[in-house]
């Protein structure tokens, strides 16, 4: 960092920017360490509202309204929801890792991110921006949140009404995905997803786990006795997705 | 107008005095089309919210359609615009109103008349109310359109969500299979990656130009010369990457037999015509319009993904026993096609890449109109074996998905020829001979399993073969072109071992004897059906039947007649190139 970038940073702005960084990293700790979901969830919010403090220290005033209303506000709240939906009181095993060789993978792309970092930082000259659009917003009256709501009206007016059409279409989506008619049964019979090799969780429900694994349908069901399903895995074998049905018949 | 004053006319509404706001004039005739698909879509929701009972399939169908057609009058009507006044760019720059989007949006428009008449059958045989599917599809056509449209990277992106958003939705929507949710899943996870992806790109190209506006990109690129271009050039890939998943280019496949397969079948047609048309629109928009300049660069990455997306598209389709699938890979290999359009980067190239998509579109919903109707009652018949002396039972359904076949295949007097020679034309003239080659290999070996299946269903041997053979015999005719017999030995193995014979009838009675209300009727029919025939007795109803005259109709007699076609095709030119 030259000197001169610092000479132009004020003891508030230091001092704003030295509180709410800790801010954000007590928070992301505090995100990783914690035992329970719903403290993690909260120490989220808490990073996520440091990092604001740090929008509007940037002059950023609409990111940080945006980042408060959008992800503290809405975001998490979802990830709650879910936590509350799943039961509050389930204890995730940390010790176990659901795919094997994660955490070393993890550890190698967490250290070539921060090696690309560092090179794209030292190396800026190969990024070329044309021309800066900070000072546009800079010196236009109202600050950036005056000429983001300028161009949504103006420029960018024709996007900003279809993404309205965007959100309609998405509620209406989740409408068709989550209602199901009560008339419709589960499945008694399926012709079998051929070729498809991803392992499919069971349905639960007791008509609906028959599935062949030879790939040609009908047989079991013709004689009109229903066959008995041999699960292939216990069901208390913890391994996510891995649990397939396969019915046998001859 | 040169585009230096296009653009100036579009930047001039956006500026601002003295706090008051000047507005961007917006003329409508530019965006009627995509107004009135989602205007419909919502009377249609609307219309179901009022009323006491779930809306019947026949009133949603007669709102759907006359939105369609409304579309594609008014698109129509755009086109007699461009022709007399000429392109121009509209709503403040978002939006270019040329020969290209114009057609884009006649074809989508005509697609999707077609799909509702689809999806109308459908509704009606599964005994599935309510409007959603029909609106689900104007939107996601909507969505279509608007990337033709779009002028702006930030256009093509919302263009690209409402497509796919409404088309994972669709994909989930036969509730009663479990193989459609899991379809829309897959769908929506790499569809989802992809959009991260794509806007991603969007980022970088913004960062390299400071600008998301194409022609203020083109605009860019061709006054300044960058000296290192990393940033552009990420951009570019990651663009590419987004584009490829959508239009299914190898190696951003991976999704779409699964995907076909799962989806209800008339989804799946609307999805292989609509989703193909509008990714490529955006891409070779985005690509010979704004980066047009740069072609050295991704000329060479447009190869190899055209190579690839043909070979493995034509190869893999031999091996395939659902209908479906192969389909599916089938509509890989035809992205290939287009892809050699854009790889050629000249505007012949363009035209003739809108060609072939008009010419693929109606092909693929014909064939899978087809496929819906052989589907029978649940939507699950659709293994090789179903199609066997389909000429003896339905002569004219045979006879229909015949020309379909044949027209993917390329055989002369059929759009798909023409629009193969096109494209191998406009390769050849851009000096990528060997893509043409490898392209015409690829034709030559998909012919294999169309023309395959066209023998399955004409030549194959009476239906009153031994129970055990017939499925055999049927792959083995299959296997004689593929050289592949385990899938053969797979099948008669399952066959021996069935009780009573693994027939389509009882694949398609015990779907129809789940315990919903018309299970006994549907039950007691399939069982009858099955002592006799083995096969499903297969209704043509009137409105999958005048989709496939349609499509039929379009593949043959723009076949015969080309001319009307390719004049409107290269007309069709992109407002900048």
């Amino acid at each position: 960092m030259s000197a001169h970038i610092l000479a132009a940073v004020s003891t508030v702005d230091a001092l704003t920017f030295a509180v709410s960084a800790l801010i954000v990293l007590a928070g992301a700790v505090g995100v990783v360490v914690s035992r329970h979901p719903v403290h993690a969830a909260l120490m989220l919010v808490m990073t996520l509202f440091g990092v604001a403090v740090l929008f509007v220290e940037q002059r950023a005033e609409f990111l940080a309204a945006v980042q408060v209303i959008v992800y503290a506000g809405a975001i998490v709240v979802l990830f709650l929801f879910v936590i509350m939906f799943l039961g509050v009181d389930r204890r995730e095993s940390v010790a176990a890792e659901p795919l094997r060789g994660q955490r070393p993978l993890a550890l190698v792309l967490v250290v070539l991110g921060f090696a690309g970092l560092v090179v794209l930082g030292a190396e800026a000259h190969w990024s070329v921006g044309a021309h800066s659009v900070a000072g546009v917003a800079r010196g236009q009256a109202g600050g950036n949140v005056a000429a983001l709501g300028r161009a949504v009206f103006t420029t960018y007016l024709f996007p900003f009404e279809v993404t309205a059409a965007l959100l309609v279409i998405a509620v209406v989506g989740a409408v068709v995905l989550a209602r199901r008619p009560p008339r419709i049964a589960p499945p008694t019979e399926e012709v079998p997803f051929e070729g498809a090799d991803v392992a499919r969780p069971a349905s639960g429900e007791p008509g609906g786990s028959e599935r062949r694994a030879d790939g040609e349908p009908g047989g079991g069901r013709a004689d009109g006795e229903p066959a008995e399903p041999v699960r292939v895995g216990s069901p208390s074998d913890p391994r996510p997705g891995g649990e397939t049905s396969v019915e046998v018949s001859r | 107008m040169s585009p230096a004053h296009l653009l100036t006319a579009a930047l001039s509404v956006s500026a601002v005095r003295g706090g008051t706001l000047s507005l961007p004039h917006i003329d409508y005739l530019t965006i009627l089309p995509e107004l009135i698909f989602l205007g419909g879509a919502l009377v249609m929701l609307l219309h179901s919210a009022l009323i006491r009972r779930t809306m019947d399939a026949a009133t949603s169908t007669s709102w759907a359609l006359s939105a369609a057609t409304a579309a594609l009058v008014a698109s129509l009507v755009q086109w007699y615009e461009v022709s007399a006044h000429g392109p121009k760019v509209a709503v403040a720059g978002a939006v270019a109103f040329d020969g290209f989007s114009v057609f884009v949006t006649i074809l989508v428009s005509s697609a999707t008349l077609v799909a509702i008449l689809i999806s109308h059958s459908w509704l009606e045989r599964e005994g599935v109310r309510g409007p959603e599917m029909q609106a689900l599809m104007l939107v996601s056509a909507m969505g279509a359109m608007l990337m033709g449209a779009a002028n702006d990277l930030i256009m093509v992106f919302l263009g690209l969500e409402i497509l796919s958003i409404a088309l994972y939705v669709l994909a989930a929507f036969d509730h009663r299979r479990p193989a459609s949710g899991e379809a829309a899943l897959k769908y929506f996870i790499l569809g989802a990656f992809s959009s991260a992806v794509f806007v991603y790109g969007i980022a970088l190209v913004y960062g390299a130009t400071g600008t998301t506006n194409l022609p203020q990109i083109a605009d860019f690129l061709s006054r300044n010369l960058l000296l290192h271009n990393g940033l552009l050039l990420g951009g570019l890939a990651l663009l590419l990457a987004g584009f490829c998943f959508k239009i299914a280019a190898v190696p951003f496949h991976m999704w779409t037999p699964d995907v076909y397969q799962g989806a209800p079948t008339p989804v799946t047609g609307f999805m292989s015509a609509i989703a193909k048309v509008g990714g490529f629109a955006a891409l070779l928009r985005v690509f010979v319009s704004s980066f047009g300049l740069l072609r050295a660069d991704w000329q060479p990455a447009i190869w190899v993904i055209a190579a690839l997306t043909l070979l493995l598209g034509a190869s893999v389709a031999l091996v395939q026993r659902d209908v479906k699938r192969m389909l599916a890979y089938s509509s890989i290999n035809h992205a290939g096609f287009v892809l050699l359009g854009l790889q050629a980067a000249t505007s012949r190239g363009v035209s003739d890449s809108l060609y072939y998509l008009f010419a693929y579109a109606f092909m693929a919903l014909g064939s899978f109109a087809v496929v819906s109707i052989v589907g029978a009652k649940g939507d699950g018949n659709h293994r090789l074996d179903a199609y066997r002396s389909l000429g003896r039972r339905h002569p004219w359904l045979a006879a229909a998905f015949t020309v379909f076949l044949l027209g993917q295949a390329g055989i002369p007097f059929t759009t798909g020829f023409l629009a193969k020679l096109a494209v191998v034309e406009a390769a050849v003239e851009a000096h990528s001979v060997w893509l043409a080659g490898i392209a015409m290999v690829s034709a030559v070996v998909a012919a294999f399993f169309y023309l395959g299946l066209v023998r399955l269903m004409w030549a194959a041997p009476a239906a009153d073969a031994p129970v055990a053979g017939a499925p055999a015999g049927a792959m083995a005719s299959v296997g004689a072109a593929t050289a592949s017999m385990q899938p053969a030995e797979r099948v008669s193995a399952g066959a021996l071992a069935s009780p009573v014979g693994t027939a389509a009838g009882q694949v398609s009675g015990s779907a129809a004897g789940s315990p919903a209300g018309a299970g006994s009727t549907s039950g007691e029919e399939a069982g009858s059906t099955s002592e006799e025939t083995e096969e499903p007795a297969l209704s043509t109803p009137l409105g999958v039947g005048i989709a496939i005259a349609l499509c039929a109709g379009v593949t043959v007699v723009f076949g015969v007649i080309p001319a009307p076609l390719l004049d409107f095709a290269h007309q069709a030119t992109l407002l900048i190139r």
